[in-house]
């Protein structure tokens, strides 16, 4: 099966059922995509799938052949720059378990929707649990990261 | 590669600064070097220090850098003057990376770019927790416990390093000056770095009493420093126990009995093992393994395990069977914790109460899980020196558990290395008393082949439910309370009985119950901060079957909640303002006092809540600190619950080491406090299966309803003290006070909605 993730395109065994978490983790060491629950109910594995937030622990891999896939490792751009650029100012971070996915929702948030309102952010980000509750960081950095991309990511 | 020495861990530069203008780096190295050690065994001022030399078995560090100069157990600084600080307590997210790190700094006057924290290696000779004896974290004690000594550390090198260039450049030493990583002689006009000086302080002699500085010439500490390792943690290069991989490496999942106590009567693996991927099933003691060369096929492979089990030992009760042993219990008195005066007759004659008000009440309080991010997990390979192993997992006592896995693997414990890595939260959940997931994890290693040489590296892994039904939750409780208020505001008496199942009881804590009380049970109650005459605060304890734990402020998770809504609810009763009633009652603790009152001042307290809205506040003292929190909530709809808005909270920790953790540990804290207290239980079913499984029903706050949170932090000159978990306790409380005023009801159970 071959996957296209981050640009570059990995011809990958494995069996075409196994969730494309375990295919990033265990077959390609892109260990940024964190196991969280299984069952997509805490986000830790959120990925990009042709630019939407998608939780990697319950897409087979073969769903996501022929697709882009992008994760932690392959953030580029505007929106991913100014999310991790705030990540960083307002040291959002706490055990930093579930950080990989919460940036990866809020970077797809606002490639899709550079000026979000505070309903967007709730709608984008109550997918992704945070046992260190870094709640109150979490949403004001994507706020500075909206802001710091003017609305034109 | 098995082992990152600081010269091939990353370190990544970043172009990304900090508020305070500093480049950020990549911060965390690992390893556990050293050489020869001096240990700095002082801790508050005025007590004696004597410098202790350990020599460390060098078998160990193999593969490792040696550091050019270390002058102490926790200080290492290589010739590119990078300063190492080896940091004995875990980092789950609480922060003592950077904390630790911090004071070192300041004493050394270093250049906060020049710092890494490493984990230190297993040794209570060097790293023992000075307020516990092993070294352990836990209790909210890594400042508190580390203030002076990591202080006395970086002083200690500073000395040596300006007693190394006096002596090279011929000057007295009272001449030199240090800032920011730079040693100057400024009369000639001499300078040099900590690299160029290290191998020359290396030979000075080790003071034992080094000058610490005076809080006024702190550069770091009280300073808002950005957290060391938050640049690693928001790129996805943050390396957490479950990133662990190594050649040849099985990744192993388990079976665990679905009820606590029961055992493997007999197994069928051969559909498990006719799975691609999986390669071995065997039994060990807390079930049946599964070993595969992936997770995937490790967790197909569990699920076609066809297994019996022997269930005559297990805890078949449910949850609400416990919780009425514990109600039926706490009717009566139970062992005392605390007696002055005579609460019982006062209460009976009603003494004074025709003016004022008397109240019985009753709470109730599930179990819980800790359910922190990463699962348990855990990595043991052949230490490719010698006979033994190496751990790498987030242990957070790891000369506990290091005996612990030695034991299993017929090794002596100094044969078990063991790499502390970084944790995804923890909770109380790592901090296992049994060392029961190090057991789990050395028979998983050991039980793969009869012969140690041909054992592969194994990756234990816990899926999210091992982790909700593994037990290890905090304890149910009821609280039965009785008391009475005249009708100024006075306590004419208190009785409480606190009744919970105690992991003292029948475990290898037990020596640390006192006459009948288990203090992890009564702490905030027994020692009742409100002025009363008549007080009784009594225990008692039960055992189940099902195991549990220390879980983030541990008993003050139920006895702050008891006290603060009962003392709300008293001075309801009786007409009077609850932040004014609390103060009049606190005149013996003006700290309490302190954070009531800023909390009050910056929620603007006394004005009216909106309609639909209502005010809650509640006081709380834990593991040495102080926290006030006030909650304006309203009432939101299916499920009928508080929605909280805003959270107003004043904080006094002694010294502010570091203002932005602080803030960062209250906001966690009250998030965490909070989703608990509207969601979360954990019920054990009839026959003793536990309900929830995963996240979808066992629930804890999202980001929508993270309320506001402003945290104010009392300037003191006292020593620090915890905030990991003190921000928890009082946010229940205020919720459910504000709540009450709302609805005219009080939460006697939580959590707030409950789904039975």
């Amino acid at each position: 099966m071959k996957l296209k993730i981050n640009g570059q395109t990995h011809e990958v065994d494995a069996p075409p059922e196994m969730p494309l978490l375990w295919v990033l983790r265990d077959k390609l060491k892109l260990t940024g995509t964190k196991f969280g629950c299984g069952i997509a109910q805490c986000g830790a594995c959120t990925v990009q799938i042709d630019g939407q937030a998608r939780r990697a622990c319950v897409t087979p891999a073969i769903a996501a052949a022929g697709t882009e896939i992008r994760t932690i490792e392959g953030l580029e751009g505007p929106a991913a720059n100014a999310v991790q650029s705030a990540w960083v100012d307002l040291d959002v971070p706490q055990c930093g378990y579930c950080q990989s996915g919460q940036i990866m929702s809020a970077v797809a948030l606002l490639e899709n929707v550079p000026s979000p309102s505070d309903e967007e952010i709730n709608r984008a980000m109550m997918g992704n649990l945070c046992r260190c509750n870094c709640y109150s960081r979490i949403r004001q950095a994507v706020k500075d990261a909206a802001d710091q991309t003017g609305g034109e990511a | 590669m098995s082992v990152e020495t600081p010269d091939t861990a990353q370190e990544t530069d970043s172009a990304a600064t900090s508020k305070a203008g500093l480049s950020r780096r990549q911060f965390i190295t690992r390893g556990g070097a050293l050489v020869l050690g001096v240990s700095l065994t002082g801790c508050a001022p005025g007590s004696p220090r004597v410098p202790q030399f350990f020599k460390i078995d060098d078998s160990q560090t193999e593969g490792h850098e040696e550091f050019t100069f270390a002058p102490d157990a926790f200080v290492r600084i290589t010739p590119d003057s990078i300063v190492h600080v080896m940091i004995k307590h875990i980092e789950f997210g609480q922060g003592p990376y950077t904390g630790l790190t911090t004071l070192v700094a300041d004493e050394l006057d270093a250049d906060w770019s020049q710092m890494r924290a490493l984990a230190a290696p297993a040794s209570d000779a060097l790293y023992k927790n000075l307020k516990m004896g092993a070294q352990l974290t836990g209790g909210s004690t890594a400042m508190a416990n580390s203030f002076y000594q990591m202080r006395n550390a970086g002083a200690a090198a500073r000395q040596m390093i300006v007693g190394a260039a006096a002596e090279t450049w011929g000057v007295p030493a009272s001449e030199i000056t240090v800032q920011k990583g730079i040693v100057r002689h400024p009369p000639s006009k001499r300078q040099a770095s900590f690299g160029d000086l290290v191998e020359a302080a290396a030979g000075q002699p080790v003071p034992s009493e080094p000058t610490l500085k005076s809080p006024e010439d702190f550069v770091f500490i009280g300073k808002e420093m950005p957290k060391i390792d938050t640049l690693e943690k928001s790129n996805g290069t943050a390396q957490f126990t479950i990133d662990l991989y190594r050649d040849e490496m099985l990744t192993v999942v388990v079976a665990h009995s679905p009820t606590f106590g029961g055992r493997v009567a007999s197994f069928d693996a051969s559909a498990a093992l006719a799975l691609p991927g999986v390669v071995s099933v065997q039994e060990i003691p807390q079930g049946v393994a599964v070993y595969a060369e992936d997770t995937f096929a490790a967790i197909q492979g569990r699920r076609a395990l066809k297994i019996e089990w022997d269930n005559s030992a297990a805890e078949t009760r449910s949850s609400e069977e416990m919780i009425s042993v514990l109600r039926e219990k706490s009717k009566m008195p139970g062992a005392v914790a605390t007696n002055r005066g005579d609460a019982a007759s006062t209460l009976k004659d009603k003494v004074g109460t025709a003016a004022g008000t008397h109240l019985e009440a009753e709470y109730i309080f599930p179990f819980l899980a800790h359910a922190s991010m990463e699962p348990l997990d855990a990595l043991i390979e052949r230490n490719p020196i010698g006979e033994g192993v190496i751990a790498s997992y987030g242990a957070q006592a790891p000369t506990v558990d290091q005996p612990v896995i030695a034991g299993v693997l017929g090794l002596m414990p100094e044969q078990v290395r063991m790499d502390v890595q970084m944790a995804g939260g923890s909770f109380g959940r790592r901090a296992t008393y049994d060392s029961s997931l190090a057991k789990e994890a050395a028979f998983v290693f050991k039980n793969q082949s009869a012969d140690p040489a041909s054992r592969r590296p194994t990756k234990l892994l816990w899926t999210r439910e091992d982790d909700m039904q593994g037990g290890y939750y905090r304890p149910i409780a009821t609280h039965r309370l009785s008391g009475s208020m005249s009708a100024d505001g006075k306590i004419i008496a208190w009785d409480q009985t606190v009744a919970a199942q105690s992991f003292y009881l029948g475990t290898s804590l037990e020596a640390s119950i006192k006459n009948g009380v288990d203090y992890s049970a009564v702490e905030g109650a027994s020692d009742l901060p409100y002025a009363t005459d008549h007080l009784r605060v009594t225990n008692h304890l039960i055992e189940t079957g099902v195991p549990t734990l220390w879980w983030r402020s541990v008993g003050h998770t139920h006895t702050g909640f008891a006290v603060e809504t009962f003392i709300d609810e008293l001075l309801e009763g009786v007409g009077i303002d609850p932040v004014e009633g609390r103060l009049a009652l606190l005149g013996e603790h003006p700290r309490r006092a302190g954070v009531l009152r800023r909390a009050a001042e910056i929620a603007d307290w006394g004005r009216a809540a909106a309609p639909g809205r209502a005010f809650g506040v509640a006081v709380h003292k834990s593991f040495g600190s102080y926290v006030a929190q006030i909650v304006e909530i309203e009432a939101a709809e299916s499920p009928d619950r508080p929605l909280v808005r805003k959270v107003w909270c004043a904080v006094d920790c002694g010294i502010a080491v570091n203002p932005n953790v602080i803030r960062a540990q209250m906001e966690g804290g009250i998030g965490f406090g909070l989703g608990a207290a509207l969601y979360s239980e954990v019920h054990i079913d009839q026959g003793g299966t536990v309900r929830e499984k995963n996240f979808d029903t066992y629930k804890s706050l999202r980001l929508h309803e993270m309320p506001e949170v402003e945290v104010s932090i009392i300037a003191s000159n006292e020593d620090p003290t915890g905030v990991g978990e003190p921000g928890v306790p009082p946010i229940a409380p205020a919720v459910a006070n504000a709540w009450r005023r709302l609805k005219g009801k009080r939460v006697s159970r939580l959590p707030i909605v409950r789904t039975t």
